[in-house]
């Protein structure tokens, strides 16, 4: 959620239980607009927050001028850090830890793995201790999230013909009929689907909107509910601030609060960590959505 | 017909062109009404005929669009296949009056347009006498269709204003067209009477148009060579002819003069005019308000200006054109050529001997019509219907001009909803009907209040969850405040719906499609058990009647036992039973609602073999309680039950309190030694004074649960299930025992208000983690702690204050990813051996071999005997 209007998202996101306490609030607001001073961003997104065993992580986001460019994201309430960008080599390594965070960056876990060594004619194998930083796997989870969950609505942004990717500042949210659509969703990360795509089903869509992947393809499907079905939200349209997007995820990442499982094919991988709270905010009224796991396949 | 777009419509334009091309031009213009008949023969050409000619009145009756267009436009074949509409369509068959007729317009109020609703088929309009016959009265009615008033006022005066429409069909020929003409003669005069007696509404009215119809006749003689015959006359012949007024038929072009053309249509037309003109008082609807306008018949007027048909090469060729390109009924029919060749009547002149068969045809013309579109559930006839129906609505200036546009906006209509109603549909979104419900309650609790504030204030036992939810902001959980009022108000409702004792709000378990907020009440003593009682009278006699059920089928078994199915061997394990209410895990009542202001509803007791299941499965929740739950291991029960015995477990891992707040009574000696598993009951200490919040953080042993463990086998008190069923089954009781591998092993948890440090690790997983809520303020802050085990379940305990919440998904963490229990290996049915195997055959050569052997074996033997036979007789030698 923006740090402008990170109130609002807190109050519209806390019908999942999930909130910042009263000091944390106000010194997120205070540290947020440093950050923004500080290291040059247009926006800054409070991302969210990562439970741990012995602390909690804090994690912000900065964005320039192109939002859908580099993310850096930062780590911690008062004092922030720069956490290093994901990597693939990062992602693979940290995949095979499993369990809790435990809220310290410089935390190694310790994975035993065994590996073939061949020396001359014998082969055996060997137990090797991998150490793996807390810090690399809290950046390869939380790009992880990112490119699975954030999602916005259709219109937020548009892209200019010159390439960089903008806030509409004309959207006003999605109709009612359009907010129950999949198709209404797109991942708020750069696409991947979108370039496979054939000529035919590229058609229909507007290049200045349709620039990101739909969720309408995502396997498997997620479940959109939106924030006026819940108690307490209503959609809001109000002339200063406007309503946020606002999505709340919930994700067999850290742990958390809530345990649950996003996809099937992320769970090979990782343990069933429990979801990680995040909303995000852009400034202009945007349809509140709640983005729920899907069901768990009937066993 | 084609309907998707307008095709139709411009087969219908080519159509005209040709028409165009063919036909000589003749201004003056006598109006056809074309009833069903009309497009009798497909529909298309009489579409076209329809788009051309649709500059006369028209008229809508009985959901028959009466279609008044040119004469010259109606092929004369086809006119002469129209029988039906003389006999049935428009009044003249006397003889034919009393049965068919469905209306009878009265004298005195002719004017009355009477549109019969027939059931089915042509209904009949008529002239019901000759008095009726002078003020006219046509209606022509199909069915199914109500009359829209200015179609029928408008068709009326037309018809009454067309001498040609009384005729009488019993007469001979020549008898019936004198006969005929006279009276159309007559009514002429007589309209041509009442014309100069009335005054005209304007100097623009009849006048005017008398003065066009004449005009536009002029030309006619000149380029057809031979006059129309106004329909007035020659309808006298021709039963079955649509009334043409004024229309100068194909038939002059065959060469039968009577009358100057010209004369004779000016006069119709005049007649037709004046009398229109005259008869603003008819339907009031009709009025003319103003001189220029002439009611229904304005829109001839205008066309006559506007359409001028191009001259046809012959009628021939238009016939040719015609024959065989239509439908049902094609000019071949033996019944209508003899008569088309008659010259003297032409095409009106045809007449079917009886009535049936027109029947039949316009019953059949009218069923094609009426087949609904392959696109669309609409019938051209519907269509045909509506475009009229709104061409005569809204009176355009020149609506032959503007005809295609017309139908096409009567096309882009089949599209669009049809409010009946001048406002519109709003629109039901969610949030107004929750609005509607929650509405409830704030005024509730405005109405109500005061009373209750007066008798009891301090009786009302809903938790201040506004004030725990205060605390639990400050852990950073928990819903906003606005959400938490709302149950509160909620809770209020549920409490004073039901006979509560104690009320809690457990929390809220998030669903896919809603949420549950769980309310946990004890009931009043004595309250909870009628209940009980009555549901498990309810369960027991479901029992019993399966129990009866099942001793009835062994009954019959016996009886039949002849070939009796295998009966398996495997026995189901003993049904632990339920703890009883009040007790362990149903210590407490659950109401769950899914949104405040939503109704409480109230899950069963939990079994054991439900908290067994629950815990091998994995499932999120709908929201809906009576969602099934599809499982392996399958689960016992809908979601109310899952989350029932979800709801049971959470609290028996995560109630926690801090140390000393309860304490055991005093008298539980007994029960301790009873059951085993420790005392099951507790009490508030009234001494406590609250742990200080540093030390609630550092030390878990300062924190207990106070909600008794589930063992595994489902119950908090530990029952042996073997035990029931020896005291039941004596006799079996030594094989039973003898059977059973070994035996159960009493389980033991661990006893109430255990410590939390006690809590077991699971894979190095601290199972709880306790913090301040402030670091910045420690002293005013408060100790929270949080299960790790069940994401989503807090505690808070400041002074003597503490409280726990749930708000998360129902689901355990687990550091492995969940794992559904394989379905076990499939059994053998049997031992496979040789007694269960085929053998495979023999071969030739293995007989053969086993033969010789046989052989062989049996050689031998007898030449032991033998042997043994010699030795004994050896012996007996020796």
């Amino acid at each position: 959620m923006d740090s402008e209007s990170l109130l609002l998202s807190l109050e519209l996101a806390s019908g999942s239980g999930q909130g910042l306490s009263p000091d944390r609030r106000a010194s997120l607001l205070t540290s947020l607009l440093l950050v923004k001073r500080d290291y040059r961003y247009e926006r800054v997104l409070f991302w969210g927050r990562i439970l741990g065993l012995v602390a909690d992580y804090y994690i912000a986001q900065g964005l320039g001028e192109d939002q859908l460019g580099e993310r850096k994201s930062l780590l911690n309430c008062m004092e922030w850090s720069l956490l290093p960008p994901a990597t693939e080599e990062m992602l693979t390594q940290t995949s095979v830890v499993k369990g809790r965070f435990m809220g310290d960056p410089s935390h190694e876990y310790e994975h035993i793995e065994m590996q073939r060594m061949t020396e001359g004619d014998r082969t055996y194998e060997d137990e090797v201790v991998i150490q793996i930083k807390e810090e690399s796997r809290l950046v390869s989870v939380i790009d992880q999230i990112d490119k699975a969950v954030a999602i916005i609505p259709r219109g937020a942004l548009f892209k200019t013909p010159f390439g960089p990717v903008h806030i509409n500042r004309t959207f006003e949210g999605l109709t009612l009929a359009d907010s129950k659509k999949l198709s209404s969703y797109f991942h708020f990360a750069e696409p991947v689907e979108l370039k496979n795509k054939s000529l035919l089903e590229k058609a229909d869509l507007d290049p200045s909107l349709d620039f990101m992947d739909s969720l309408e393809h995502d396997i498997p499907k997620v479940i959109l509910t939106s924030l006026r079905y819940l108690p307490g939200y209503t959609h809001r349209d109000d002339p200063s601030g406007g309503c946020q997007h606002l999505s709340f995820i919930q994700r067999p990442s850290q742990q958390g609060i809530t345990a649950s499982h996003h996809s099937k094919a992320k769970q090979e991988g990782q343990s069933n960590r429990a979801g990680a709270k995040r909303a995000r905010s852009r400034p202009r009224p945007f349809l509140s959505t709640y983005l729920t796991p899907p069901p768990q396949p009937a066993y | 017909m084609d309907r998707g777009g307008g095709g139709g419509i411009r087969g219908g334009e080519s159509r005209v062109r040709s028409f165009a091309i063919k036909r000589p031009v003749r201004s003056s213009r006598g109006c056809v009404l074309l009833s069903e008949a009309l497009v009798r023969e497909g529909a298309a050409q009489r579409w076209a005929e329809l788009a051309t000619g649709l500059a006369a009145g028209v008229g809508r009756l009985g959901g028959v669009a009466l279609l008044a267009i040119p004469r010259r436009l109606v092929p004369p074949s086809s006119l002469g296949q129209f029988p039906p509409v003389g006999p049935s369509g428009l009044s003249h068959n006397r003889r034919a009056a009393p049965e068919d007729a469905p209306l009878r317009c009265p004298a005195s109020q002719p004017e009355v347009a009477q549109g019969s609703v027939r059931p089915r088929g042509p209904s009949v309009a008529r002239l019901p006498d000759p008095t009726s016959r002078a003020h006219g009265l046509v209606t022509v009615a199909l069915g199914d269709r109500t009359l829209s008033a200015p179609g029928i006022g408008s068709f009326a005066t037309f018809g009454n204003s067309c001498p040609g429409l009384t005729m009488e069909d019993d007469q001979p020929q020549d008898e019936k067209k004198s006969q005929s003409r006279r009276q159309s003669l007559e009514a002429r005069e007589a309209q041509d009477r009442r014309r100069t007696q009335s005054q005209t509404p304007s100097g623009t009215g009849p006048a005017d148009v008398s003065a066009r119809g004449s005009r536009g006749s002029l030309g006619a003689p000149g380029s057809q060579g031979s006059p129309g015959l106004p329909l007035s006359q020659k309808s006298s012949g021709a039963p079955g002819s649509q009334v043409s007024l004024g229309a100068a038929g194909e038939e002059a072009a065959e060469g039968e003069p009577t009358e100057s053309a010209s004369q004779l249509e000016s006069e119709s037309l005049h007649h037709l005019m004046g009398f229109v003109s005259t008869h603003v008082s008819l339907p009031e609807t009709y009025a003319p308000t103003d001189g220029s306008r002439f009611g229904p018949y304005q829109p001839m007027d205008v066309g006559s200006d506007t359409f001028q048909p191009e001259p046809v090469l012959s009628n021939s060729s238009f016939l040719e054109e015609d024959d065989g390109s239509h439908g049902p009924y094609t000019v071949d029919d033996p019944l209508f050529r003899g008569s088309r060749v008659e010259p003297s009547f032409g095409p009106l002149d045809y007449e079917l001997p009886e009535p049936e068969p027109r029947e039949l045809m316009i019953q059949n013309a009218k069923a094609y019509l009426l087949k609904t579109s392959v696109k669309c559930d609409l019938s051209l006839y519907e269509h045909l219907v509506n475009l009229l129906t709104k061409i005569l609505n809204e009176r355009p200036e020149d609506p032959l001009a503007i005809l295609e546009s017309m139908n096409r906006t009567v096309q882009q209509d089949w599209f669009h909803k049809k409010l009946d109603t001048l406002r519109d549909d709003p629109e039901m979104q969610p949030t107004y009907e929750m609005a509607e419900k929650q509405k409830i309650l704030f005024l509730r609790g405005a109405g109500e209040g005061e009373q209750e504030m007066e008798e009891e204030i301090t009786e009302i036992p809903v938790p201040n969850i506004i004030e725990s939810a205060f605390y639990f902001e400050q852990a950073g959980v928990g819903l906003n405040s606005d959400e938490t009022f709302r149950i509160f108000l909620s809770l209020k409702q549920l409490v004073e719906q039901q006979p509560v004792q104690t009320c809690r709000f457990w929390g809220k378990i998030l669903g896919l499609q809603r949420n549950y907020l769980v309310a946990e009440v004890e009931f009043r003593e004595g309250e909870e058990e009628e209940e009980e009682e009555e549901a498990e009278e309810l369960v027991e006699g479901a029992g019993d009647g399966m129990q009866g059920f099942g001793e009835e089928e062994g009954e019959e078994d016996e009886e039949k036992a002849v070939d009796e199915p295998p009966k398996p061997t495997w026995k189901p394990p003993p049904v632990i039973p339920r703890e009883d209410s009040r007790t362990g895990a149903n210590k407490y009542l659950y109401f769950v609602c899914n949104e405040p202001g939503r109704p409480w509803t109230k899950l069963p007791h939990v079994t054991p073999a439900q908290i067994v299941n629950a815990r091998k499965i994995k499932k999120f929740f709908t929201g809906n309680l009576d969602t099934p739950i599809v499982s392996y291991p399958p689960f016992p029960g809908t979601e109310a039950n899952y989350l029932r015995a979800q709801i049971a477990r959470i609290s028996a891992g995560t109630h926690v309190s801090p140390l000393g707040f309860y304490q055991f009574g005093e008298e539980e000696d007994d029960e301790e030694e009873e059951g085993g598993a420790g005392r099951d009951s507790y009490e508030e200490n009234p001494d406590f004074e609250g742990i200080p919040v540093a030390e609630l953080v550092d030390s878990l042993a300062n924190w207990v649960h106070h909600t008794q463990h589930i063992l595994p086998q489902g119950r908090c008190t530990w029952v042996n299930p073997n035990q029931k069923s020896e005291e039941e089954e004596e006799l079996g009781e030594e094989e039973e025992k003898a059977d059973d591998p070994e035996e159960v092993e009493q389980e033991i948890g661990p006893p109430l208000l255990t410590p939390l440090s006690e809590d077991a690790e699971i894979l190095q997983l601290a199972p709880w983690t306790a913090r301040l809520s402030c670091a910045l303020c420690p002293q005013y802050s408060v100790a929270v702690i949080r299960s790790n085990l069940w994401p989503g379940a807090y505690a808070y305990a400041v002074g003597r204050k503490f409280e726990n919440i749930y708000i998360g998904w129902g689901h355990k963490y687990s550091q492995e990813n969940f794992n559904p229990t394989l379905p076990p290996a499939v059994q053998t049915e049997y031992v496979i051996g040789p007694e269960t195997v085929e053998m495979a055959d023999p071969t030739v050569e293995e007989e053969q071999a086993l033969k010789a052997a046989q052989e062989q074996a049996l050689a031998a033997a007898e030449n032991e005997e033998e042997d043994e036979e010699d030795e004994e007789d050896e012996d007996a030698d020796d």
